[in-house]
């Protein structure tokens, strides 16, 4: 007979913690295979040229960490916003409103003015743009408690409509020759790239700054403190007096406002011009929900959690076209990767123990 | 003129029916206080196997089958997530959503673009159909939308009227008490849940079978949410849901008919989005606490826990 206990753990290493993470994407990738069998492919092959192709070779590299770029900075203010438990699913508006901004921003300054001034010039208006997008859900969820899930992703479609009613109609380019999109950007707002590669360095030094100043901010700050209380345990927050409205107006203005920066990279950085919102973004709000849940909800993490996942967009890229399979394949992976995460997550704070009895 | 008003009539009933499905079926399931998210995801599932199974069998009917048993499998991870490991219910729900779009973008790449030869034809109650004005618009209609409506009055009878609906509404709103009645809470937990998915990947059946006879990604376009918010407009209650569903199916259809006024029709298609938001802020300024919220919704509870 077997009988199987479960019980409260309560020695929880950050190795056991990190084991628990590798375990459990390693049972998600068996997932995967399973499902690449019945697609008819073989699993073996499939799941390691994802890995070779995004770092096996030196353009592979390049390619995951500039994809890797967004990902760590819409991750890491993710984080932060997770923290509190504010479910921002709305990354995906906010970095196109950041692009919408930043374009603006460049088009109507970017002609007088040198690369050293617009280039923070625009990541400022990216910013603000993103910040806003995200401080509405914000204001809706603490003054007029609506579920903020609902709120984002609304206003994510609405950001689509709104740059694709923007890039056909007054902000139609006019040497786009009728295909959708704006003109291309000034020179001296465009990024500047790394020799040989489309990794546009600006914007991954953010990243990377915005990553460390962010796990200043959630683990040796006040506010930082204040917005893990708010996550954590409500109602302490109200005992001791924290400003819901100010906390979460703060922590939505920085998670969308990084996802702003995100776009302005896209655009900036990748595209030079702005198109349809399927262009600018391919997923990257709803990808770097996973990365921060895989981070653990540390920023700092959010780097290497985000190069796992350009990796597997690289990857799943590539096997795409050699293998025939579907774009959807990436949301697969993607999808079991988080359940994976998730019930990993139950067996790091429990122990379960299968004894056997005899009869 | 009068032709007008019919075909909304009819078009808003027809674009309502899915919103309708899947909401009384999320409704079912935040009423035992497991939120799930995944209703877009559930959805696009059901609406591919359907779409499937449909075009291999030639069965509309057994792609609907098809479609409840998928919606079934599909939910179950966020059941077992949910309700037994006690998982984050958003994150699992987020999950499900990418895992169902992109289970159903891969299982439908072959489909796309294929019309159905055997769709689920319009079925007309007898002598109701034969009235003047409403007869064409209501009783003309795909058997989805009256197996819509009989499913959501079935689950407010359910929920308001028998002993088995005060038991789910117990465990939404307060699984200890409830479990020391004796009732197993999580099995009713995961019925609701199965439920609730069977329900979602219904309304994906009618898009593919139904609404249109084809199969294209993306064609739930976010209903799904929609639905979830439609869940909370209608106060949690199936019967307030049909009212609520179609509304919403008729803001679907009032992008079409302004269209030929000249208006962005990329602002047209932000308004089903736009009204979401502004109902639910319409319903906080009555109702700033959202008092009728099932307490225990979205929150784990673990047997035997003080």
């Amino acid at each position: 007979m077997i009988r199987i206990t479960t019980s409260d753990r309560y020695n929880i290493t950050p190795l056991r913690s990190f084991m628990t993470n590798v375990v459990a994407l390693g049972a998600g990738v068996l997932a995967i295979s399973l499902i690449f069998l019945a697609a008819g492919v073989n699993p073996l092959y499939a799941v390691s040229q994802i890995f070779l192709e995004s770092f096996g070779s030196v353009y592979g590299i390049k390619e995951t960490i500039t994809k890797a770029i967004p990902l760590i900075l819409i991750g890491a203010g993710l984080t932060l916003a997770f923290r509190a438990k504010f479910w921002n699913i709305g990354a995906e508006g906010q970095l196109l409103m950041g692009a919408i901004f930043a374009t603006w921003t460049a088009q109507h300054l970017g002609n007088a003015l040198p690369s050293v001034v617009i280039v923070p010039l625009i990541f400022t208006a990216g910013f603000i743009g993103g910040a806003l997008w995200g401080i509405i859900p914000a204001i809706l969820k603490i003054k007029y408690a609506i579920n903020e899930v609902i709120t984002t992703l609304m206003l994510n479609y609405i950001c689509a409509e709104f740059l694709t009613m923007l890039i056909v109609g007054p902000w139609k380019g006019k040497t786009r020759f009728g295909f959708p999109g704006t003109d291309a950007l000034p020179d001296s707002a465009i990024l500047g790239v790394l020799p040989g590669s489309r990794i546009h360095y600006a914007t991954l030094i953010l990243a990377i700054i915005c990553s460390v100043g962010l796990c200043v901010l959630i683990y040796k700050t006040r506010f930082g403190y204040e917005a893990r209380v708010v996550g954590e345990n409500p109602d302490a927050g109200k005992y001791a007096g924290i400003d819901f409205l100010k906390t979460s107006l703060i922590l939505m203005a920085i998670s969308g406002g990084l996802a702003g920066f995100a776009g302005v990279g896209e655009v900036a950085g990748i595209h030079h011009y702005l198109g349809y919102p399927a262009s600018v973004s391919s997923g990257y709000g709803f990808t770097a929900i996973i990365v921060a849940w895989l981070a653990k909800l540390n920023p700092l993490f959010a780097i290497v959690s985000g190069l796992f996942f350009a990796g597997i967009i690289v990857g799943g890229d590539a096997i795409q076209i050699s293998l025939g399979l579907p774009a959807a394949t990436v949301q697969i992976v993607n999808g079991l990767l988080l359940i994976f995460l998730i019930m990993g997550d139950y067996f790091l704070h429990n122990k379960v123990q299968i004894r056997w009895f005899r009869a | 003129m009068e032709e007008l008003i019919i075909s909304t009539i009819q078009r808003t009933m027809v674009a309502g029916t899915p919103l309708l499905l899947a909401t009384t079926g999320e409704v079912i399931c935040e009423r035992s206080g497991i939120l799930n998210l995944g209703v877009e995801g559930v959805m696009a599932v059901g609406a591919v196997t359907a779409f499937i199974v449909t075009m291999t069998t030639g069965h509309p009917w057994l792609g609907v089958l098809a479609a409840m048993a998928a919606g079934f499998a599909v939910s179950l991870i966020h059941a077992f997530a949910s309700v037994t490991l006690q998982a984050n219910q958003v994150v699992s729900g987020l999950a499900l959503t990418m895992l169902g779009l992109g289970l159903s973008g891969m299982m439908g790449k072959p489909y796309v673009g294929r019309p159905l030869a055997v769709k689920m034809d319009d079925v007309a109650i007898p002598f109701l159909s034969d009235l003047p004005w409403i007869g064409k618009a209501l009783f003309y209609q795909s058997p989805f939308l009256y197996l819509a409506l009989v499913l959501a009055i079935a689950a407010w009878f359910l929920l308001e009227r028998t002993r088995m609906g005060i038991q789910i509404k117990s465990t939404g709103e307060n699984p200890k008490a409830t479990e020391t009645q004796g009732i197993n809470v999580s099995l009713i937990r995961y019925a609701c849940v199965l439920v609730g998915g069977m329900f979602s990947a219904l309304a994906g059946a009618h898009l593919s079978i139904s609404y249109s006879s084809s199969w294209v990604e993306g064609m739930t376009a976010g209903r799904g949410w929609i639905a979830i918010a439609l869940t909370i407009f209608a106060l949690w209650n199936p019967g307030r849901a049909i009212f609520a569903s179609f509304i919403f199916g008729g803001i679907f259809v009032l992008q079409y008919l302004l269209q030929p006024l000249g208006i962005s029709p990329n602002f047209l298609a932000m308004l089903p989005y736009l009204s979401t938001l502004f109902i639910l802020l319409a319903i906080s300024f009555k109702d700033p606490r959202r008092l009728n919220a099932p307490a225990w919704l979205g929150a784990a509870y673990k047997r035997g826990e003080r």
